[in-house]
């Protein structure tokens, strides 16, 4: 096992407790960025999918995870995300300025409906969050001269001094323009959950009563988390819209908000890595599903083509999850890495959850 | 002028009248304690001071300010921090962090500024740690420093809650029973850390407790009240012999 000597307060503000956690980050970072030499335009453009389904989840994450409230509309967020970026640069604004205006968009519209739905909590934000997603799709038909309506509405294609970031003609420089909003974006929110904003959105998912003791102001603090859930997802949006190049308002369904919700709960509630594991595995599965049916068709002579397949085989997992590990492929991968470094002292029992005590008569 | 002048304070729900017309100063540097049988509403008393419930009738000043219509998050920052009898931590996180957001008051960053962590950000972040480190200290919690919450046994907890307090660097600081569930050993600790709490912090301290050897120790001035009401007031030896809270306490375990 790894001791730390720390040496200064430092060693617990910096985002890496050493040069060998950092280290590793860097190499990963490293390995993402030279993928594009290694592998075929499937696999890139797959990746490049998941790339920006982790953005999405992140910006979930932060909502769900680490401020505790729930949001079935975070497909609504999407949109406005991705019709604001495309429609902005079909009037001619560059990518460089429709880009953070989408995050902002969506951000801000995300904060101004938050104030009245966060007195809400539970199943009730839920179903808020649901109509508000059902409102932002009516009104996507309804400004046709915007978004194209039913019809549709194109995303141009990026361009960056001159160097062309094109999905199709060079989905490699569009995956790296991925990769490096999706660093920037990650850096930003794991920044922000070693500051004061990020214990207040703990501390208000943790215990309301304690956070208004500590004089953190409730309201404020979840629109705030909202406002930076919807400004990530917004920009995963625009990403998407590009990925997708013409959608149209079906693209933004409310399965999309499901699947949101089963990239952090199977990633991992609370872990920003829970995004990037829940995404790898929202995006695989159904390319797993795919080749699985191929092979039964091939070898086997058996059909597995119904509609739902998919569906039911997302279900069965998440089911299993909530009941088996309910701290998700992140925190199963944390006990494994645990094992593997105690290895072989680790013990049967080590991570059984102990009740240690009982919340009698909780304040409300 | 008193730090924390209380008058004719009531609370009702529906029938219940947990409160009723209680009235009372705590002067700045004193160790008030508030005793009663269980129910007896002092609880109560520190969530109407604390702005968690709405008084029916009456006044709360501190400090020279009338704050009986204030919100909850904004009393913090004017100074008066609190523990609560059932403790309210933040489970999921460690002992360290829970102190940390002891600090929210003090904290003159942004949002914006703390996702990009400018110097400023880090700078202030080393000074929340020293002060939480002096909380530490103080506490002897180093040993929990790295712990989650979550895994801790009781009195450990109660302990981080005062912390947490603490780390807040209060003018007053509101214990609710902070030596319940402890051994006497534990509360023994309590007691001396309360009188260093108004000895070196000069923290004004109100406190509601059951254990009357702990009471007796440290408390200037004992407040008895029961359904409610108060009953008497003065030092621990004078409330303790009078005749209305002797009935109050009768058939009851508090006095040894
Ligand atoms: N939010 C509430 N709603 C209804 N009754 C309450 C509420 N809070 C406290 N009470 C009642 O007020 C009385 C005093 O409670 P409390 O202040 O907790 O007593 P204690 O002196 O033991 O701390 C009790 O009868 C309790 O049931
Ligand atoms: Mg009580």
């Amino acid at each position: 096992m790894k001791v730390i000597f720390k040496t200064s307060y430092d060693n617990d503000i910096d985002l890496h407790e050493d040069w060998w956690d950092r280290g590793k980050m860097i190499a990963l970072v490293a390995v993402m960025a030279v993928l594009p030499f290694f592998l075929g335009e499937y696999y890139m453009a797959e990746i490049t999918n998941t790339l920006i389904w982790s953005l999405a989840g992140m910006g979930l994450m932060l909502l769900v995870g680490h401020t505790g409230q729930a949001s079935l509309g975070h497909a609504a967020f999407l949109a406005i995300g991705a019709y604001t970026d495309a429609a902005l640069m079909n009037v001619g604004v560059p990518w460089l300025v429709a880009f953070p205006l989408a995050g902002i968009a969506a951000g801000v519209f995300g904060a101004i409906v938050a104030i009245p739905a966060v007195r809400m909590s539970g199943i009730y934000l839920a179903i808020a969050t649901l109509a508000l997603f059902v409102i932002v799709e009516e009104a996507i038909i309804i400004a046709e001269p915007i978004t194209g309506g039913v019809g549709g509405l194109f995303a141009p294609s990026i361009t960056i001094a001159g160097i062309d970031f094109d999905r199709y003609a060079s989905l490699n420089n569009f995956y790296w323009l991925c990769l490096a909003v999706v660093v920037l974006v990650t850096w930003l929110y794991a920044n922000l959950m070693r500051s004061p904003t990020g214990r207040s959105f703990l501390a208000v998912r943790d215990s309301e009563v304690s956070a208004r003791a500590l004089g953190i102001n409730i309201t404020r603090t979840r629109s705030l988390a909202f406002g930076l859930s919807c400004a990530m997802t917004g920009l995963a949006g625009a990403l998407m819209g590009h990925f997708i190049t013409f959608f149209n308002y079906e693209l933004f369904s409310v399965f999309i908000s499901i699947n949101l919700l089963l990239v952090v709960t199977i990633g991992g509630l609370g872990f920003i890595q829970g995004a990037f594991f829940g995404a790898i595995l929202i995006t695989a599965v159904p390319q797993l599903i795919a080749i699985l049916r191929d092979g039964a068709m091939s070898t086997l002579g058996l059909d597995l083509s119904m509609p739902g397949l998919d569906t039911l085989v997302f279900s069965v997992i998440l089911i299993g999850f909530i009941i088996y590990e309910p701290t998700g492929l992140y925190g199963r991968w944390l006990k494994i890495r645990f094992w593997l470094e105690l290895f072989p002292l680790a013990r049967r029992d080590m991570f059984r959850r102990q009740k240690t005590y009982l919340k009698t008569e909780r304040m409300k | 002028m008193s730090l924390l002048e209380v008058k004719d304070l009531a609370v009702h729900f529906g029938g219940v009248k947990a409160v009723d017309g209680v009235s009372f100063s705590v002067e700045e540097g004193e160790v008030f304690s508030i005793i009663g049988p269980n129910g007896a509403g002092k609880s109560t008393i520190f969530n109407l001071i604390s702005r968690f419930y709405k008084p029916t009738r009456g006044t709360i000043k501190f400090d020279g300010r009338d704050i009986t219509h204030m919100s909850a998050h904004e009393i913090a920052p004017i100074g008066i921090a609190r523990t609560f009898q059932n403790i309210e931590l933040f489970d999921h996180s460690t002992v360290l962090d829970n102190l940390l957001m002891g600090r929210h008051t003090h904290r003159n960053t942004n949002w914006l500024q703390d996702m990009w962590f400018l110097p400023k950000v880090r700078r202030e972040e080393r000074e929340h740690r020293r002060v939480v480190e002096e909380v530490i200290e103080f506490l002897e919690l180093e040993a929990y420093r790295e712990k989650l919450i979550a895994g801790l046994p009781y009195g450990v907890r109660k302990v981080v809650e005062i912390g947490r307090a603490l780390a807040m660097g209060p003018k007053m600081i509101l214990l609710d029973e902070p030596a319940s569930g402890l051994s006497v050993e534990e509360s023994q600790e309590v007691a001396y850390w309360v009188e260093d709490m108004r000895r070196d912090m000069g923290l004004t301290v109100l406190m509601v407790e059951h254990d009357m050897s702990l009471v007796n120790q440290v408390s200037d001035r004992v407040l008895a009240v029961a359904q409610g009401q108060p009953l008497a007031m003065g030092t621990p030896a004078e409330v303790q012999s009078d005749p209305q809270v002797k009935a109050a306490y009768l058939g009851t375990e508090v006095y040894e």
